[in-house]
């Protein structure tokens, strides 16, 4: 489990995240959700040590990282898998090589075991026949299933996910959303997604943190999102044409 | 102040380059790769340029040793002596800021755009040391670079003063080993050292710290060449204080 404890982080004066608590869980999807500007960005980088927090605590399984050792910390680190949103792969690397990295970096395999794994993951995430193509010479939708490969390729036990449905559309973002969640159940890993996609929130939001200026606003999951009075979350659902006619066919009894 | 947090950063950036190394077998590759990139990817640029420069270089002492009394052999002891001391080792690490230093930067800085410097720090990796190091590595190279640019920049001296009919090639050849001073090389070696560390650190300090989108990557290009050059400018004038006075 990772428990976040009163978190504040600011830049320049600016507070952006305001005392943050939750806690997310092992096995299931986490969705943080909230408008542009609301700290879902910050609140990640956080989470995934990128930045320090001025106050405040997170612990994973039971270890607070800012109370661990330097070393630690980078052990910890290792166990943690992140999906960018614009993928981040490394250019100059072939899918092969992208997802081979972590493994090159922090195992000591031979080629051939860690060939096998890198085809065991681009297996799981439907992805063949791209090996020895670069990123720039494969879709979005491809290249975010290597940087998922790249993310679980060393069995992770934290999945860190930044908007990755940005930019695809959306019969693929569906499938990509599916595929997390697969996973997160199959590794039984912590899975948290930052996303302002109510269709990511539909299909795999089995928790979800809402933000608005900094504050947690609310939390629940995603039959409650539809249940709840907070004006600042209704506002947030409703923002969609598409969830506003569903909201008004249902109360027309239509 | 804002230069002064500036030089700050890159002496931290510096710390971060040879602290926490990357895994040998990975650097190793990587070293290889800069060399490609850097070095055999600048020789063909260097020879050309600094063929012309030793040939510009006779043509302009010839024609501006009117009297009879000068020896003709001094056009090939002018040529050989501008080429070691300031042609070859500062003139071509100015190009060289332009080509290497503009290429590291944007890359660098691309990488920072597209988050792949994130992606390398959440996986625990010390990004400075994987990205900067092998480049520091590679440019220790960047002598030979210059050694070649001496040797072409004089054998184009040499083509142009004896072609064009300016000095005979026994009298250059007697000019070029008139009043050779050994330790010449050796202060033109030690500022090349310096240039190559400069030229391999400075760019990726602006391309690694650079924030924004690809705009900005190209204002980090232009800011890379200009520091660079500037910074090796200066350090010419210092290290030739130092080690010629």
């Amino acid at each position: 489990m990772i428990e976040v404890t009163n978190l504040h982080k600011g830049f320049n004066g600016e507070k952006i995240l305001k005392g943050i608590t939750t806690t997310f869980d092992r096995g299931k999807t986490n969705l943080i959700i909230g408008t542009s500007g609301s700290g879902k960005t910050v609140f990640l980088k956080c989470l995934l040590g990128l930045f320090t927090p001025e106050q405040g605590a997170i612990s994973y399984d039971g270890s607070t990282y800012s109370e661990l050792p330097e070393q630690q910390q980078r052990d910890l680190r290792e166990q943690m898998g992140m999906v960018f949103q614009g993928s981040a792969l490394f250019d100059s690397m072939t899918v092969e090589e992208n997802v081979m990295f972590p493994l090159m970096m922090f195992t000591k395999q031979k080629k051939d075991e860690m060939l096998e794994r890198v085809y065991e993951v681009l297996n799981r995430v439907n992805l063949e026949n791209a090996n020895n193509k670069l990123p720039s010479e494969i879709s979005g939708g491809m290249q975010k299933r290597v940087a998922i490969a790249r993310a679980i390729v060393t069995r992770p036990k934290y999945l860190f996910c930044d908007e990755p449905n940005s930019g695809l559309d959306p019969r693929t973002a569906i499938v990509i959303d599916n595929l997390i969640k697969e996973i997160t159940e199959e590794y039984d890993i912590i899975t948290v997604i930052n996303t302002h996609d109510m269709n990511s929130v539909m299909e795999i939001g089995e928790k979800i943190v809402f933000l608005k200026n900094g504050y947690l606003e609310w939390e629940g999951d995603k039959s409650q999102i539809f249940k709840t009075d907070n004006k600042a979350v209704t506002d947030f659902v409703y923002s969609s044409n598409l969830f506003k006619k569903v909201r008004d066919a249902q109360i027309k009894g239509l | 102040m804002f230069y002064l947090d500036d030089i700050g950063r890159y002496f931290l950036m510096l710390k971060g380059v040879f602290s926490r190394m990357t895994k040998g077998s990975v650097i190793r590759n990587l070293i290889f790769k800069e060399i490609d990139d850097l070095i055999i990817g600048s020789l063909g640029i260097t020879v050309f340029l600094a063929f012309f420069i030793g040939a510009v270089v006779a043509i302009q002492t010839a024609l501006n040793l009117t009297s009879p009394l000068i020896p003709k052999k001094l056009i090939a002891f002018a040529s050989r002596q501008s080429v070691i001391l300031e042609f070859a080792p500062t003139f071509i690490s100015v190009i060289m800021a332009g080509k290497v230093g503009s290429f590291i930067t944007s890359s660098i800085g691309t990488m920072r755009v597209t988050e792949q410097i994130d992606a390398l720090e959440v996986m625990g990796i010390n990004s400075l040391n994987y990205l900067v190091f092998p480049k520091v590595i590679a440019m220790l190279m960047y002598p030979f670079v210059i050694a070649i640019a001496m040797f072409t920049g004089i054998f184009g001296a040499y083509i142009a003063g004896v072609y064009g009919g300016f000095i005979s090639s026994s009298e250059f050849l007697t000019g070029l080993r008139e009043e050779f001073i050994p330790y010449h090389l050796v202060y033109a070696f030690i500022k090349t050292f310096l240039y190559s560390f400069l030229l391999a650190t400075i760019p990726s300090f602006h391309g690694y710290y650079m924030k924004g989108g690809a705009l900005e990557v190209g204002k980090a290009s232009t800011s890379a060449f200009v520091w660079t050059t500037v910074v090796i400018i200066i350090s010419n004038y210092v290290l030739t204080q130092l080690l010629l006075s």
